[in-house]
């Protein structure tokens, strides 16, 4: 490192994490606060990539935001919090993100089961055992 | 674009994703109940909300400030391959009430955690998901030092009813934690299945 580039950081180190981040979270949606037409995506819908995804240079307009969700989606698919918490940006931000991703038919979003309908018995089940076995 | 790395991927298994939310008042080991048993050190993720026409705090020096960011620790179980249960401590301040809404929804279950020294830290849980129909477990966490009381005193105090399931317990102990999430789930089990004789009564 040269001695001048390390001078100019020394310079610049009252910018700090206290500073907020440098790019507002929301400018990354480009100020859209929801997205068009959806239901509002769970905290724990699962983002899972579409096939379409392993195309590169499919669309050149995704952000890298949008790249690092699918590529973070690739080998386990990920929940809205999930993602949210390992890009550290606001839930709502993560959702407007990923419903450009699910227009561009590049994921898909599974649905949680639906509120209002009875949890199934057998699912429960499952759970009860899954925790004992833990 | 670099998605081309991880080219002939097979299809992910897509699981089955549940949610239990842990409530509390503040300080009462939410964090380190989730921790206990999650699979992935508790995250935390934040939800910017927007504050215009509520007001609810004071605003004087600050009156530039118009959102405001609450934190949610979270945490995975994953059960199976295909079936992943997720827990939601719940924000601490009554305030934020209106994100619970949010978390409710489509919650499997609750626990409530209590510590007896502060108990009325908890009444604003247990009276949320009795509003809301949602199955609950109260669980006590015994700290050292807290005197410990006897179950009927606790379910007294808290105006229980019979059937939720009350626990005394150690946010620290993933024994402990599995016992309490076994607890919720189990109620839940009882009251889906009571719903169900209801609606086949109700149908003959």
């Amino acid at each position: 490192m040269s001695e001048s580039l390390r001078h100019g950081r020394r310079s610049h180190h009252w910018i700090d994490a206290d500073a907020g981040p440098v790019v507002r979270p929301y400018a990354m949606t480009r100020g859209r606060t929801s997205h068009a037409g959806r239901h509002r995506l769970d905290l724990i819908a699962l983002v899972v990539p579409e096939a379409a995804a392993d195309d590169p240079g499919r669309d050149q307009t995704l952000s890298p935001e949008h790249v690092e969700i699918v590529e973070r989606c690739g080998s386990t698919p990920q929940s809205i919090a999930e993602l949210a918490a390992g890009l550290d940006l606001p839930v709502g931000v993560v959702r407007v993100l990923v419903g450009d991703l699910v227009d561009d038919a590049l994921v898909h979003v599974t649905r949680p089961v639906p509120p209002a309908e009875l949890p199934d018995v057998s699912i429960l089940r499952e759970v009860i055992n899954g925790l004992r076995a833990l | 674009m670099v998605f081309g790395r991880s080219s002939r991927r097979k299809a992910p298994i897509e699981p089955v994703t549940l949610k239990i939310l842990v409530a509390g008042g503040f300080g009462v080991g939410k964090t380190t109940l989730v921790g206990a048993v999650s699979e992935i050190k508790p995250l935390r993720t934040e939800e910017t909300l927007t504050e215009a026409g509520r007001p609810v705090d004071d605003i004087a020096g600050v009156e530039g400030k118009t959102t405001t960011t609450v934190a949610m620790d979270f945490g995975r179980i994953t059960l199976r391959e295909d079936l992943v249960l997720y827990l939601f401590g719940t924000p601490g301040q009554d305030r934020f009430w209106f994100l619970w809404d949010e978390l409710a929804q489509g919650a499997l279950g609750a626990v409530v955690l209590a510590d007896t020294r502060r108990l009325e830290d908890c009444f604003a849980g247990v009276d949320y998901f009795e509003r809301r129909g949602i199955p609950f477990a109260v669980a006590v966490n015994c700290f050292e030092g807290a005197n410990r009381f006897p179950e009927e005193s606790v379910r007294a105090a808290l105006d229980l009813d019979p059937e939720v399931p009350l626990l005394m317990g150690d946010a620290r102990s993933r024994e402990s934690v599995k016992d309490i999430l076994v607890a919720v789930v189990e109620h839940a089990l009882t009251r889906a299945d009571q719903v169900r004789e209801h609606a086949a009564t109700a149908g003959t």
